[in-house]
């Protein structure tokens, strides 16, 4: 007998896909109610994922079997498209909902400008349409077209203010999701002539450690690291990050970049998981320790305020490559790299957004000229301190839940004989010092004495969303349990 | 979770108007000094329900899952009422001084919003029931600090922070590290008098050896043992109300707490004892006491004095631990409240006479006693007291450090606290001969009634009256030391109930 709700799941699942779509093709077709539409949606697609996942919960489905598969058109897998939902969906699929609601409502205030709401609404919700379809996908090519949904919106959004800088950042940007898709697709094709399946369930089964999954491997991961700007293909992520308007950079830093890395771990949980080895994953965590030493110094460089938040980023998606070896040895640590990715995207959500209040305050974020600005504004400061003290993992924050769990894991490798594993540690604890002094560079001039100037007006949205998601992002540390456990409804991963 | 809503309300009687300060308007004074004193008063009271029902026998525990196997637990027991009534009775001191300190100068909700912050954490870190939680508190400590640092934004004070956070953060992550060590070996038990890591000392004695310094590394910053000190003479740049707080109300303390708790309560002493570890401890606290009491000396800052006295005192806290017995951890104990009442007196008398009138150094102090006598009193009280002249609150801890040495079978530390008693007097008593015999022949300048004002008694009354309850507070812990409810006698209980030693005979 299936427990109350279970029923319910597959409605849910396709009800959440046709809401998503909906609202974007309602927002396309009538831009100038993009804005309201836009607010109506947001809300009803976080209520739904909210309703979702608390459906898939209360299911208490068996971890063995979890995964609620719905048949688009009641054409079966290999023929028909799959949708999935399992664990790992449930989690992300939450993620993008609070970042969601968050950056919309911060976006009401931000792009007020009527015609730029017009160009902002539509392509934001189909960008978050594709983001559902994405988590919600089963098979590799659906996986690739939602992949392509979200970088083309992305890359409009990078350029829709229209600036030459804006511009310059969103055609770089578009190269850069265009070699990494094809570069996909070409390991999508490979696996599809060598199994005749798409399926990544029916895949899984059948796959081996043969060249031609050596090759698709290789071409899909090295496309996805360029889209993730994983170290060392991180070197558009900066110049795009940075030049984008402030919600777009939340949204990309937080849940774009994270979407392409899901699908990474989608694939090495279960279709490559016979190819790792161990030299590969110390190869792999090698270049996180590069990433979280050159992203760092890098951040501590910069000029400007969303230059160091960018990288930021690329710094600490290197403890999710130093998580790789970790996940060798105890394959349970995925779900802690998951943790990570989610208390991050909050985080580095909350930070952007932040900044964007005190660009548009002051009219530019150099970090030499915006003391003024950073003196008047303490609620800013207070949210870029809250979001930060969760970057460098100290609590009370959900940072500092996902830093215990990674040095956990790095330590039970070194007492299980590792030698590197030291590296690992070193690196994991060591990152949090260099994340602190980023980002005292961003909170410190506010205390220096001088003149305060609060700079232009912003909205209210724009006053207190930053600071509120920030909180969401250190109440994280209490939801570690829930999401752990959540993330182990996830049949196949270990 | 019997009675654990209590020691919640604890937390929450700073952290609330704590967060309530941050949002209020710069010039609502009244609604922010009547939020400071109820959550000062408040906590007051809460810590005093709760020294009553521990003291009855009663159970307090709470506890909120965090990680798979990992809880956040605050439980209540003699040792952690011990430094949450400490820090209770020296912040509502504390909170008062602020308030007259600060009249006048901007950015006070900030400050008053931090302060409370630091407070809360100096609690959750007294009522921690296992090293996570006690990490967890101590590092909101380090950052919920900083921000009181740099308060006021010289150069020199964001210097002073930055050094600051660089010690206590990397120590911070050196602690976190051997703390995950630590659990993932022993798993996330819970502070037990005696230790719980007796399963290990077998197998595993090397590993726990090196934790153990990783350990003492974590908790030495704050701490302030001698290498790891520097930072903190120079963060006496900060407000004298902030550094009341840094060396007699949190930081320092949260240091030398967390060593009580590891020695006492994670490995227990016999098992320190065993594997060597207190012998090395009780060398780097007796180097610690004698190398600052030098440093002390030879500057001529009152604040810088003062901080580097306080490097020294605390370390007799260390010292009383490392001696690892009954007698030895109850002069250690006491020290702990002891070293707080005195050190919080001489840094309000301190602030006293740089906020009246200008003087922060000890060449300066000539004739001050006249203009000043009730600071200049207290100032004498904790000096002597520091000194351990009987029957001062220093006397009633060097007398139990001195038997725990001789019961211990160690004589050497007995010249170590001569020696060390020798200096305390060669850097106190210039000061005081100065304040009360030397003659001042200019007027004084008068920054305080300058802009505020003629004032009714020597100094602004919230200034003058925290000093005078510490320093009578100093007085009577020392007289009355024979009592049950005094520090000592309070601390003789906990020895008593908790750590039945080898040999331990009252």
């Amino acid at each position: 007998m299936s427990p109350p709700g279970a029923e319910w799941l597959p409605a849910g699942i396709a009800g959440l896909v046709g809401l998503s779509l909906a609202v974007a093709v309602l927002a396309t077709a009538w831009p100038r109610q993009a804005h309201r539409i836009g607010l109506l949606g947001a809300l009803a697609v976080t209520a739904w994922v909210l309703v979702l996942s608390a459906v898939f919960l209360n299911a208490g489905p068996d971890p063995e079997t979890a995964a609620t598969r719905v048949a688009l058109g009641g054409w079966e897998a290999p023929l028909g498209l799959m949708l999935h939902l399992d664990g790992l969906s449930v989690t992300l699929l939450v993620l993008t909902a609070v970042v969601g609601l968050a950056t919309s409502l911060y976006s009401l205030g931000y792009v007020h400008d009527r015609i730029e709401r017009r160009q902002f609404w539509p392509l934001w919700l189909w960008l978050w349409a594709g983001l559902n379809m994405l988590f919600l996908s089963g098979d590799a090519f659906n996986l690739y077209i939602t992949l392509e949904v979200v970088s083309l919106s992305a890359v409009a959004l990078v350029a829709f203010t229209g600036t030459a800088a804006a511009v310059s950042g969103a055609v770089r940007y578009l190269l850069v999701n265009i070699l990494g898709s094809l570069s996909f697709l070409m390991g999508v094709v490979l696996l599809f002539g060598e199994h005749g399946v798409l399926d990544l369930v029916l895949l899984e089964a059948r796959t081996e450690a043969g060249p031609t999954e050596r090759m698709a491997a290789v071409l899909m991961t090295a496309g996805l690291m360029l889209k993730a700007a994983l170290f060392p293909l991180h070197v558009w992520l900066a110049p795009a990050h940075g030049s984008a308007p402030a919600p777009v950079s939340a949204v990309l830093s937080g849940l774009v970049v994270t979407g392409s890395f899901y699908l990474i771990l989608r694939l090495w949980l279960g279709v490559f998981a016979p190819l790792a080895t161990p030299a590969f994953g110390i190869l792999v965590g090698l270049l996180g320790v590069g990433a979280l030493v050159w992203g760092s110094l890098q951040a501590l460089r910069a000029g400007r305020l969303k230059s160091i938040v960018a990288y930021s980023t690329v710094a600490q998606f290197g403890y999710l490559l130093v998580a790789f070896p970790l996940m060798l040895v105890d394959p349970g640590t995925w779900r802690v790299v998951v943790f990570f990715t989610v208390v991050h995207a909050l985080a580095k959500a909350s930070v952007f957004l932040a900044a964007g209040t005190l660009q548009h305050a002051a009219g530019h974020d150099r970090l030499a000229d915006l003391g003024d600005v950073l003196r008047a504004r303490p609620r800013m400061v207070f949210a870029l301190g809250l979001a930060g003290v969760s970057l460098m993992g100290l609590p009370f924050t959900g940072g500092f839940i996902a830093k215990y769990l990674l040095l956990e894991a790095g330590l039970g490798t070194v007492l299980a004989g590792s030698v590197i594993g030291v590296l690992w540690v070193l690196a994991i604890a060591g990152g949090g010092l260099l994340a602190a002094a980023y980002v005292l560079r961003m909170v410190a001039p506010s205390f220096q004495r001088g003149r305060a100037d609060a700079g232009e007006t912003v909205s209210l949205w724009m006053d207190w969303v930053p600071l509120g998601l920030a909180t969401v992002a250190a109440l994280a540390g209490l939801a570690g349990t829930l999401t752990l456990n959540t993330l182990a409804l996830t049949p196949g991963a270990p | 979770m019997d009675g654990g809503w209590l020691l919640l309300a604890i937390l929450f009687s700073s952290l609330g108007p704590g967060i309530a300060i941050f949002f209020l308007p710069e010039h609502r004074q009244g609604l922010r000094t009547a939020l400071n004193l109820g959550g000062a008063g408040t906590k007051l009271a809460l810590v005093g329900v709760l020294l009553a029902g521990v003291l009855r026998g009663d159970e307090y525990r709470f506890s909120l899952p965090l990680m798979p196997g990992i809880e956040l637990v605050l439980a209540a027991d003699a040792l952690s009422l011990l430094f949450a009534s400490l820090s209770a009775v020296l912040w509502f001191v504390t909170t008062v001084y602020a308030i007259g300190y600060l009249e006048g100068s901007p950015r006070r909700s900030r400050f008053f919003g931090f302060f409370s912050l630091c407070v809360s954490a100096t609690v959750g870190i007294a009522l921690s029931g296992n090293l996570i939680t006690f990490l967890i508190f101590y590092e909101i400590l380090t950052l919920a600090t900083w921000p009181l640092v740099v308060h006021r934004g010289t150069p020199a004070a964001l210097r002073a922070g930055r050094l600051y956070l660089a010690y206590t953060l990397t120590s911070g992550l050196v602690l976190f590290t051997a703390i995950v060590w630590l659990t993932l070996l022993a798993g996330a038990e819970g502070f037990t008098p005696g230790g719980y890591l007796d399963g290990l000392a077998e197998t595993h004695a090397t590993t726990l050896q090196v934790l153990f310094v990783l350990l003492m590394i974590g908790f030495g910053v704050k701490a302030a043992l001698v290498p790891l000190h520097s930072w903190l003479p120079i963060a006496m740049v900060a407000p004298a109300p902030v550094s009341a707080l840094l060396h007699a109300v949190a930081v320092v303390k949260a240091g030398a707490f967390g060593i009580i708790r590891v020695v006492n309560d994670v490995y227990g002493a016999e098992l320190a004892i065993e594997l060597g570890l207190t012998a090395g401890l009780l060398v780097v606290a007796a180097v610690t006491i004698l190398y600052s009491s030098i440093q002390a000396l030879r500057t001529d800052d009152l604040k810088q004095r003062l901080a580097f006295s306080t490097v020294s005192q605390v370390s007799y806290i260390i010292l009383g631990v490392a001696l690892a017995g009954p007698l030895g951890i109850i002069g250690g104990l006491v020290h702990l409240v002891h070293q707080g009442i005195t050190k919080i007196t001489l840094f309000f008398c301190a602030g006293n006479f740089a906020e009246t009138l200008g003087i922060h150094r000890i060449s300066e102090l000539n004739g001050i006693g006249r203009r000043m006598p009730l600071t200049m009193l207290a100032f004498t009280l904790g000096a002597l007291g520091m000194i351990g002249l009987p029957p001062l609150a220093g006397f009633v801890t060097k007398w139990h450090l001195g038997l725990g040495a001789l019961e211990s079978g160690m004589p050497w530390v007995l010249g170590v606290l001569v020696l060390s008693s020798l200096l305390n007097a060669a850097y106190f008593l210039p000061p005081v001969i100065r304040g009360w015999l030397g003659e001042r022949r200019e007027p004084w300048h008068e920054p305080l009634q300058a802009h505020a004002g003629p004032t009714r008694f020597e100094t602004h009354w919230m200034l003058l009256f925290p000093v005078v309850f510490t320093a009578a507070l100093g007085l009577l812990v020392g007289l009355f030391a024979g009592l049950g409810l005094s520090p000592l006698g309070w601390v003789s209980l906990i020895v008593q109930r908790d750590y039945s030693l080898p040999g331990f005979g009252l």
